[in-house]
Order: structure tokens, then C-alpha cells, then sequence
């Protein structure tokens, strides 16, 4: 019978069916960072138990690491702690951590796949929602919380119960100057921050089959802000193609076998979704938030939402709300909207190809007087990579400042923080109240060079034409 | 370890108005910058109870008609945004018992599960009843009734729905997984040699 990737992997990893009808799933490969875990490790010491795959468990420091200082002990003594915390926990079970003085320290969900650890037909959980972003390698990876985190450590499985698949195409060939980001931004725009919920989203379409590895974890990354616990894209020869020679890929002989291994896993023609929508990529453009959560999205072209044209009561409560947070003008444009600060990183938008496309077309201009602009690379491993091409050079001379690894500004756990109410044209994934550390303060999502154009001009720019992008 | 079988939970209820709540406005990231739970439920729904200067603001939970409600109503999709068990757990240590909304994000109703906190579905017009009684009467007594999928108050009685897994896991008290994952073991490591990846 014709089975779902989705399918594939489950069926692969289902120990058994709880008492309460749930599954038992094997956990393939368990991510864990600093701040969902210390209290799961506590909670494994009071009920005297030990680490189950101490080999497929693997830690990083992310959330809280200050991307301005190296040398410890930080100035922020609870950051401190949590360091410890973790370092000691991995010491104490065996657990290998890409520590900051390894060279290999990043954003979880960019370490994974960097390392050759995230590979096709796992399973993958990590106390972390944006774990979705590793099914563009065709895994099936959950974020889930630190209870979770504590049955995952101590029996290296969860219980979970089985989720329906939406299979998502997109079509045809985005325009100049449009990203996964903007794909993704759409989808959530359309389908709704809660239209996922139950479902797993395969993405696929000839946007899917052309898109590299990066650009398909942009779009997996995003899955749960439109509700979808897990999304993944099917492995293909791109997949193949960027995990080998990694160095948790398989080796010599053992490659072949597991590339076999691993497309066995795409889904088969004809397999059984529970839902299919199809999108066109002509009709999205450069899209960029006006809300307070990400489905709350518009063009770069269109103008803001008013409530007195909402259809719904709800639509019209939950629009004024966004817009007295925001303080946007119902009707306006939100091309030109004045920005403070932009921030580039993320695991959505904090891999190599993000900042070379934005150093591609900020060479030789300036970010504008009064924007503060930081680029964050999500790894070590980007950041040296960024380094080698001079990309760090470009951004700096440009105005931006570089920084070390970490998720900073995306959510502001580290010193990384919005003041009062400034607005932010941000490549995270969020634009919640508070999000980015002043509980004033305000983000408008968007692609890289969307940053940059608002970087550049000041306000809320279409890069296609701030730049003058003509082709892909 | 026998936990607790949790068919319903009565008490005082408090209306928190939305839709799209996020983990985020539950539990702000800051506050998760700890190594235990502990404390966590006066940080509940931080920066919408309180001004900068942490005095009050006009909040439900600031309201002293609703102190020690023990069950939380809200919108749809509550729960949104980030896995963080922080949310949950802050819920918990403030005092709620059971939470009651239009609909629920996905990680936030496996965490609740976990913790023995039933998360009970309504319709929008249900939960606009409760809230309405609530206003009139502060002091009602409501039941989330877990096993028979209804709310009571007031006299009345609305549909509610539990997810079947959840439901099943609160009422007969195995609500936290680790002692029945812990017993499949053996099928682990059976299943565990059939994945070549999983290979020391």
C-alpha cells in the first residue's frame, strides 16, 4: 500500500500502543539546549534515572548565550547558571555538547543538520517548537516539552498520538526578490496560525524540488507558527547531496546503503493525505507581518487591515488589538512604515545563503542614521563560513553589527533586547507581544533582504525595488 | 507512584478574554531563565497583569472578585507559540487546576496532559455563558467533568470535549507516561536494533 513519508517513519519507530491508545515512538535523536532542559535532568536524579541513548542525545547552548561576550563567567549571572547547568548535566551522562570553545555551538536546529546529525527517515524531538525545521532533510521531528524532554532522556521515546498529513504544493516559480520566507509567511497567512493543528505538512512542488536544503528549512521552521506540530519536505537528491561528507553522515560504504536507505522513505505516488492544498508561487510576493502573530501577514504592496471592513466580530477584535499593539494605521500602507531596529538570525533565517543574499545587495549602501542592525550568524560554523567570503565585512561596513552565535534578538532571553517601543523588521519566526524583550516593544516578520532593505531606507521597504532585484 | 485519577475538577472560574493567547504572554521568555519550575506561577500572564513599574493593570487575574479560581477560560488556539512547559507549569503553580477554551495549540495540550491538567474544549457561545455567570456571580461553582465531556454551573450544563488519549490518560490516573514507558523497555530495544542509525 502507498504510504505517506509521515507514515513511513512512524510505522518505523511505533514501539507499541499505550493504554490510553497513544504510541509509544522510539526517538531517534534527542537535541536538547539550556534552558527546557536543566528540569527534566532533575527530574530524571529524583526518580534515580539514567540517561537511555546517551549516544543520540546531543546539547547546545543557544537561548541564553550573549552574542557580545565569550569570556565567562556572563554578566548575567542566571545565564551563567544555566551554562552550567547543562555542562554539567552532559558531563555527568556522557552526552556530547557543542559547547561555545568546540567551534561547533550554534542554534539547535542549525547544528543538527550542519553536523550530519539530522538525516532522513528519523524521528527527532528537541524541547523546542521550532524542531519542525528539521524535516526538510524528510525526518519527523517534534518539539515537545520538558516532561517529554525527561520520558526522552530516560527511555529514549515518547508518547504521542498519530498525526493526520496536509500535503502542501507550491507551484510554478516564485518571483524576483520573493524567499521561503515569504512562501512560508503566505502559507501561515492562508491556512491560519491554527490551521495545522493535528496535522503533519508535507511541502511539496516544483518550488519544494527546486529549493536548496537552507531554503527548505526556512519553510519547515515555520510549520508550528500555522499550527503543524511537524513539517517535512521528502528526501531527494539535494538532501543526499548536502549531508554527505558531514561528519555524523555515514561513511565509505555505509553512504550508499543509506542514501538507498534514506529515499526509501519519500512518500509513494499515490499515498493517502488527509488534506492537499495548492498554492501558486506566482501569486506570493515579498510578504511582511502587521500583527501580532504570524498569520497576521499582508504583501509588501497591500495595505493594512481596517476592522471596519472585518467580516467577522472576531477578525475585527483581534485586528484592533494587533493595531493598538503595533500602533499601525488602519488602511495605511505599510510600505514606509519607519523601523528602529533590524535584526538578521534566527534558525529561520540564520544560515549562510541569509546572509549572502543580503551582503549580495548591500554592498556599498549604508543602513540609515538612527537603525540599529545586527546580524546574528546561527552557528559558529556559519559565522567562520561568513568570515572566509568577507560576508561579516560587507555587513559590517554596511553598518551592521556582527555578532557571535546564538538566537539573540529572536527572542531575548540574552542581553539582545528591543527598548520601549521600538519596531523591529526582523528574520525570526515571531511577532507575539514582548517577544523580542521590551513588553512594548514590536517585530515585523520578513524575509533577510526585506531586513536589509529596511535597514537601508529606514522604513518598511520592497528590497525588489530598494535593491533593484531583477532575478533570483 | 499512583497518580491522582482526575474524572473532574470544581471550582471558581476566571474569563481571560482572546484568541491566540501565546505561550509567550503566558510565561514571558525571561522569567524561563531557571533551572527549576519553582515560583514560576507568580510570573503567570506577566506583562499583561502588570505595568513596567510591576504594579497592577487592569487584568482578570488582578481582579479580586475571581481570587482562588482554580479553572482558567480563554479563546481559541490558546496556548500558541513556543513548546515551553513553562506555561503549563505556571498555570499549575498559580492555582489552575483545568483550562477551558474554544481550542488548544497542539504542544500545549500534550504538556497539560502530562502535568494532570485537563484541557477541555467549548464553543465560543458555551464559554460566553460561563463567562457571563461568572460576572454576575464571581462565587459559581463550576464542573469540568472530564469523564462525561461536560461543564456544569449554574444550573446549566454545556458540552465540553477532552481529546480521547488525554481523557482517557487524566480519568484512570496515568497521566504521566514514564512509569508505562519505562515498562515497554525491552519492545524499545527490540525496535531500537531494527534502526540502523540508532547503532553505538
Amino acid at each position: 500500500m502507498a504510504k505517506s513519508l509521515f507514515e513511513k517513519v512512524w510505522d518505523a519507530h511505533a514501539v507499541r500502543t499505550l493504554a490510553n491508545g497513544q504510541t509509544q515512538l522510539l526517538v531517534g535523536t534527542h537535541l536538547i539546549h539550556e534552558v527546557t532542559s536543566p528540569q527534566a535532568f532533575g527530574m530524571l536524579r529524583d526518580l534515580g534515572l539514567k540517561v537511555a541513548m546517551p549516544h543520540r542525545t546531543f546539547a547546545t547552548v543557544d537561548h541564553i548565550v550573549p552574542t557580545d561576550q565569550f569570556v565567562e563567567p556572563y554578566s548575567d549571572p542566571l545565564a551563567q547558571a544555566m551554562m552550567d547547568e547543562l555542562r554539567k548535566n552532559c558531563a555527568e551522562f556522557n552526552i556530547t555538547f557543542f559547547d561555545r570553545a568546540t567551534g561547533k555551538q550554534g542554534i539547535v536546529h542549525i547544528v543538527g543538520p550542519e553536523q550530519g546529525i539530522t538525516q532522513p527517515g528519523t524521528t527527532i524531538a528537541c524541547g523546542d517548537s521550532h524542531t519542525s525545521t528539521h524535516g526538510a532533510f524528510g525526518a519527523v521531528a517534534f518539539g515537545i516539552g520538558t516532561t517529554q524532554i525527561r520520558d526522552v532522556l530516560a527511555t529514549q521515546t515518547m508518547a504521542l498520538g498519530k498525526l493526520k498529513v496536509r500535503r502542501i504544493n507550491v507551484n510554478g516559480r516564485l518571483g524576483p526578490g520573493v524567499y521561503a520566507k515569504d512562501v512560508i509567511l503566505h502559507i501561515i497567512r492562508v491556512l491560519g496560525v491554527n490551521g495545522g493543528t493535528g496535522f503533519a505538512y508535507e511541502y511539496g512542488g516544483e518550488v519544494f524540488d527546486r529549493f536548496t536544503m537552507e531554503e527548505r528549512m526556512t519553510v519547515c521552521n515555520m510549520s508550528i507558527e500555522g499550527g503543524a506540530r511537524a513539517g517535512y519536505v521528502n528526501p531527494d537528491q539535494t538532501t543526499f547531496e548536502y549531508l554527505k561528507g558531514r561528519p555524523y553522515s555515514p561513511k565509505a560504504a555505509a553512504w550508499d546503503q543509506a542514501v538507498a536507505h534514506w529515499a526509501s522513505f519519500a512518500s509513494d505516488a499515490g499515498c493517502h493525505y488527509d488534506d492537499v492544498f495548492t498554492i501558486n508561487a506566482a501569486e506570493i510576493e515579498p510578504t511582511v507581518t502587521w500583527g501580532i502573530n504570524p498569520g497576521q501577514g499582508i504583501s509588501i504592496n497591500e495595505r493594512i487591515p481596517d476592522p471596519k471592513t472585518a467580516t467577522a466580530v472576531d477578525e475585527k477584535a483581534s485586528i484592533e488589538e494587533a493595531l493598538a499593539y503595533m500602533k499601525l494605521v488602519p488602511g495605511a500602507a505599510i510600505k514606509g512604515t519607519k523601523i528602529d531596529v533590524a535584526f538578521l538570525g534566527s534558525c529561520t533565517n540564520g544560515r549562510l545563503s541569509d546572509f549572502q543574499e543580503v551582503a549580495r545587495f548591500i554592498k556599498g549602501r549604508r543602513v540609515a542614521a538612527g537603525v540599529k542592525a545586527i546580524a546574528v550568524p546561527g552557528s559558529q560554523i556559519v559565522a567562520l563560513q561568513c568570515e572566509k567570503l568577507g560576508i561579516d565585512k560587507v555587513l559590517a561596513e554596511a553598518g551592521f553589527e556582527w555578532r557571535a552565535a546564538g538566537c539573540s534578538m529572536c527572542l531575548a532571553m540574552n542581553p539582545d533586547k528591543l527598548i520601549g517601543d521600538q519596531l523591529c523588521a526582523s528574520s525570526s519566526n515571531r511577532n507575539f507581544k514582548g517577544r523580542q524583550g521590551s513588553t512594548t516593544g514590536r517585530t515585523i516578520l520578513m524575509s533577510p533582504l526585506m531586513v536589509a532593505a529596511a535597514a537601508v531606507t529606514g522604513s518598511v521597504a520592497d528590497a525588489r525595488e530598494v535593491f533593484s532585484v531583477s532575478s533570483n | 507512584m499512583a497518580l491522582e485519577k482526575i474524572s473532574h475538577v470544581t471550582g471558581r472560574g476566571v474569563y481571560v478574554p482572546g484568541n491566540d493567547i501565546d505561550t509567550d504572554r503566558i510565561i514571558p521568555a525571561r522569567f524561563m531563565k531557571c533551572v527549576t519550575f519553582d515560583g514560576l506561577g507568580e510570573f503567570l500572564f506577566y506583562d499583561v497583569r502588570k505595568h513596567t513599574d510591576g504594579t497592577d493593570r487592569p487584568h482578570p487575574l488582578n481582579d479580586p472578585r475571581f481570587k482562588g479560581a482554580t479553572i482558567l477560560l480563554s479563546g481559541a488556539n490558546f496556548g500558541c507559540g513556543s513548546s515551553r512547559e513553562h506555561a503549563p507549569q505556571a498555570i499549575q503553580k498559580y492555582g489552575f487546576k483545568a483550562v477551558v477554551a474554544e481550542n488548544f495549540a497542539e504542544i500545549f495540550f500534550g504538556n497539560c496532559a502530562t502535568l494532570g491538567i485537563p484541557c477541555a474544549t467549548a464553543s465560543r457561545a458555551d464559554i460566553a455563558k460561563i463567562a457571563a455567570a461568572l460576572e454576575t456571580n464571581p462565587a459559581t461553582e463550576i464542573v469540568v467533568d472530564v469523564a462525561n465531556q461536560q461543564i456544569r454551573f449554574a444550573g446549566q450544563s454545556v458540552p465540553a470535549a477532552v481529546r480521547a488519549d488525554a481523557r482517557d490518560a487524566l480519568v484512570n490516573g496515568r497521566w504521566d507516561a514514564i512509569a508505562e514507558l519505562l515498562d515497554g523497555a525491552p519492545a524499545v530495544m527490540a525496535k531500537a536494533v531494527t534502526l540502523p542509525y540508532l547503532a553505538a
